[in-house]
C-alpha cells in the first residue's frame, strides 16, 4: 500500500520552456500538479465571481446572494480589525481568503492539496509580510520602531519587552505559513491513515468487514471536519492578515 | 540502539508539544462557551476573537508536528 504521505507527491505534467526575465530571473512555465490544482481553484473562484456579477441586479438572485455573502462577511470582518480604512486592504485579503479557501476546499474533492505544500503557504504568508511591510514603512517611514516599543511601559520592561517583539514580529510569516500546511497535511494524512486502516481490515476476511465499518464512519466523520477546517483556516489566514495589517496601520493609535 | 529506531522515539517524542496545544485550545473554546451562555448577545461579537486566539494557540502545536515530520522525513 502507499504511504500517505504518496499524496503530496509532485509530478511534472506539461513540458514547457524557461522564459528568462530581465534581471538575470527565469520562470519555469512547465505545468505540474501543484500548478494545475492552484490554477484550478483561481479559476473557480474567478468564474463564480463572473457569474455572480454578470448580471447584477438591485435585488440579488441566489448566486449574486452567495457572492454579497462572501464579500460582506470578510468585509464585516475587515472593517471590525482594521477599522474605517479596512476597504484599502480588503481587494488583498478577500482575495487571499477566497484562494485559500478555494484550494482547501479542492483538496477534498480533488487528490492533490495545493495548500499542503509549504513552498506554496510560504509564498503565501511571505506576500502578506512583504505588504505588511511596505505599508508600514510608507505609512509610518522611521516611526516603524514603535512596532516594537509599546508606549506606556517603563524604559527596564523594554529591556525585555523589545526583544520579544522583533522575535515575535519576524516569526509571524514562519507560523501563518506552518500552520496552514501543517493544518492541511496533518489532516490529510489522518485521512489516509484511518482509509487504510479499512483497506487492510477488509482485506482479512468477513469478520474484517464487519470491523472495517468501524474506521469507515471515521473517515466519513473525518472528512466532514477537514471542511469545516477548510474554511477555518482560509479564515483564520485573512484574519491574521487583517491583524498584521491592522498593526502597521493604527501604529500608535488605537481605534 | 539503532539510529532509525531513535528516529522514531524523537519522532513521537516531538509530538508531544501538542498536549499544550490540546491544553489551550480546550481553555480558548471552553472559557469561550461559559462566557457565551452567560451573555449569548455577545457572544456573535467574539467569533473572531476566538477563532484567532484558536488559531495562535494551535500553530504552537502544529509546530511541533512539523518537527516531528522533519526528524522523521528528513
Amino acid at each position: 500500500m502507499a504511504s500517505p504521505m504518496e499524496q503530496f507527491k509532485i509530478h511534472q505534467g506539461l513540458q514547457l520552456p524557461t522564459v528568462p526575465l530581465p534581471g538575470g530571473l527565469a520562470v519555469d512555465l512547465s505545468l505540474n500538479n501543484s500548478i494545475m490544482a492552484m490554477l484550478i481553484a483561481a479559476g473557480l473562484v474567478i468564474a463564480f465571481f463572473s457569474v455572480a456579477t454578470s448580471r447584477a441586479a438591485v435585488v440579488p438572485g441566489r448566486v449574486q446572494l452567495m457572492a454579497e455573502g462572501v464579500f460582506s462577511y470578510i468585509d464585516d470582518m475587515a472593517a471590525g480589525i482594521i477599522g474605517p480604512e479596512s476597504r484599502k486592504f480588503l481587494p488583498y485579503v478577500l482575495s487571499m481568503f477566497l484562494f485559500v479557501l478555494s484550494m482547501n476546499m479542492l483538496g477534498l474533492f480533488l487528490a492533490f492539496t495545493a495548500t499542503a505544500q509549504l513552498a506554496v503557504t510560504a509564498t503565501l504568508a511571505l506576500m502578506t509580510f512583504l505588504i505588511v511591510l511596505i505599508v508600514g514603512f510608507a505609512r509610518n517611514g522611521a516611526n516603524m520602531y514603535k512596532l516594537f516599543v509599546p508606549a506606556g511601559i517603563p524604559w527596564y520592561m523594554l529591556l525585555l519587552v523589545t526583544p520579544i517583539e522583533i522575535i515575535s514580529f519576524f516569526l509571524r510569516p514562519v507560523t501563518l505559513a506552518l500552520r496552514l500546511f501543517g493544518n492541511m497535511l496533518g489532516g490529510h494524512v489522518a485521512l489516509k491513515v484511518f482509509a487504510g486502516f479499512v483497506f487492510s481490515l477488509a482485506s482479512l476476511g468477513a469478520a474484517g468487514i464487519v470491523g472495517a465499518v468501524l474506521p469507515l464512519v471515521g473517515v466519513v466523520a473525518l472528512t466532514s471536519l477537514e471542511f469545516l477546517v477548510a474554511f477555518l483556516q482560509a479564515f483564520v489566514f485573512a484574519v491574521l492578515t487583517c491583524v498584521y495589517l491592522n498593526d502597521v496601520v493604527n501604529l500608535g493609535h488605537h481605534h | 540502539m539503532e539510529a532509525e529506531a531513535a528516529k522514531f522515539i524523537g519522532a513521537g517524542l516531538a509530538t508531544l508539544g501538542m498536549i499544550g496545544a490540546g491544553i489551550g485550545v480546550g481553555t480558548i473554546f471552553g472559557n469561550f462557551l461559559s462566557g457565551a451562555t452567560r451573555n449569548p448577545s455577545a457572544a456573535g461579537g467574539q467569533f473572531t476573537n476566538l477563532i484567532l486566539g484558536a488559531a495562535l494557540t494551535e500553530a504552537l502545536g502544529i509546530l511541533a508536528f512539523v518537527l516531528g515530520l522533519l526528524i522523521l522525513f528528513s
